[in-house]
């Protein structure tokens, strides 16, 4: 068997793209932590950018790669799902912090979609752009089915959340250190309201109580945002 | 580690056709964590092994987003010539989402006169910092 006959089996299957996937994720993390955990070397961005790589020097259409790599993709959902048990073990935190929950959600919600919309427009973006940026905080189905109620292009909303997500993971550690807030609970729902799952990720990995409370944030301001974009917008885009 | 993720899929799928039943506009798991907390605190018997079957995935949660952040890459050209300008909104704007949300929720739990502490260390899905 030659070496391209090899190459043609292996990549027709999902083996090699799942294994690539998991790779680059084991060498990310040990970049991660050889970095010194500093939040710019966010795994997830570098295992991204190792695997397209290797699509762009193997000329692999994205299908063939996700075929293999769907397996990792479908665990969201169990993960999504595993959320509540952190979620019950930190109940009588949640509980006592429900009402700075509920005034952060909203104040949060609302300045998420109206500083995307009039950044957008202070930077002289297409209003098509504006609009595609709207909820760019919330997770990737809600984001792409508000894109869609609102008329924007739901791929291109999809690039801006995933792109918004890596910034929140990388700027949140800084950014909270700079402020002085050592309220682990506030650091955490922030990251999860403003950069959805990817903050959650970065979350859960600085501590489990801002993990947990970056999950309630993300749940809830999915659905906010699916609430308030659409009445939000009209006035913004005035 | 089965049993598990019998629970975790179980809840999903339940939590998936309800979605679809009855037309909400919220992901399927998203209803499937809601029903497995109220599993939890209704003191149902579930196997012990949810708890690490979670802990496991919640620990590598940033894993399950690289495919489709792969897929991202290949829409890049989406962004166009307004790239630049776009990612510098980008920031901004989570910046200033981030701090808002943050300083709101501090600054709320503080006048109610409640802290939160840093979680326990030995709670599983957590890696240390240094």
């Amino acid at each position: 068997m030659s070496l391209v006959d090899l190459w043609v089996y292996l990549s027709g299957g999902p083996l090699l793209w799942l294994t690539t996937t998991l790779v680059a994720y084991v060498a990310a993390d040990a970049i991660f932590v050889a970095c010194g955990r500093r939040p710019l070397a966010n795994p997830v961005l570098i295992a991204i950018l190792m695997v397209s790589a290797v699509l762009v020097v193997t000329g692999t259409p994205f299908p063939a790669y996700f075929a293999g790599a769907q397996f990792v993709h479908f665990l969201l959902g169990p993960a999504t799902v595993a959320l509540a048990v952190p979620l019950v073990r930190y109940l009588p935190q949640v509980r006592r912090l429900l009402v700075p929950m509920v005034v952060a959600l909203v104040v949060g919600s609302v300045t998420a979609i109206v500083s995307a919309v009039l950044l957008a427009r202070a930077f002289g973006l297409d209003a098509s752009t504006a609009r595609a940026l709207a909820p760019k905080s919330a997770t990737t189905p809600i984001a792409m089915g508000t894109a869609e109620a609102i008329g924007a292009d739901p791929a291109l909303t999809a690039v801006l959340v995933i792109l918004t997500g890596i910034v929140g993971a990388i700027v949140v550690t800084p950014l909270m250190n700079a402020l002085g807030l050592t309220n682990y609970a506030a650091r955490g729902f922030a990251a999860g309201l403003a950069s959805h799952g990817i903050g959650t990720a970065r979350a859960f990995q600085v501590d489990p109580l801002a993990g947990t409370f970056a999950g309630i944030a993300l749940g809830l301001n999915g659905l906010l945002t699916a609430v308030l974009v659409p009445i939000l917008l009209p006035f913004l885009l005035k | 580690m089965l049993q598990g993720f019998v629970i975790l899929l179980g809840c999903q799928l339940l939590g998936e056709a309800f979605v679809r039943a009855f037309v909400l506009p919220v992901p399927g798991p998203v209803v499937g964590m809601v029903l497995l907390a109220v599993l939890m605190l209704a003191r149902m018997p579930l196997p012990s092994e949810v708890g690490d079957v979670s802990g496991g995935l919640l620990k590598h949660l940033s894993l399950l987003f690289v495919p489709a952040g792969v897929g991202i890459v290949q829409h890049l050209g989406r962004v166009g010539d307004e790239g630049f300008r776009i990612l510098i909104v980008l920031v901004l704007s989570t910046v200033v989402t981030l701090a808002v949300t943050a300083v709101v929720f501090a600054g709320v739990a503080r006048l109610m006169g409640v802290a939160a502490d840093r979680g326990e260390p030995e709670t599983g899905a957590v890696e240390d910092e240094p």
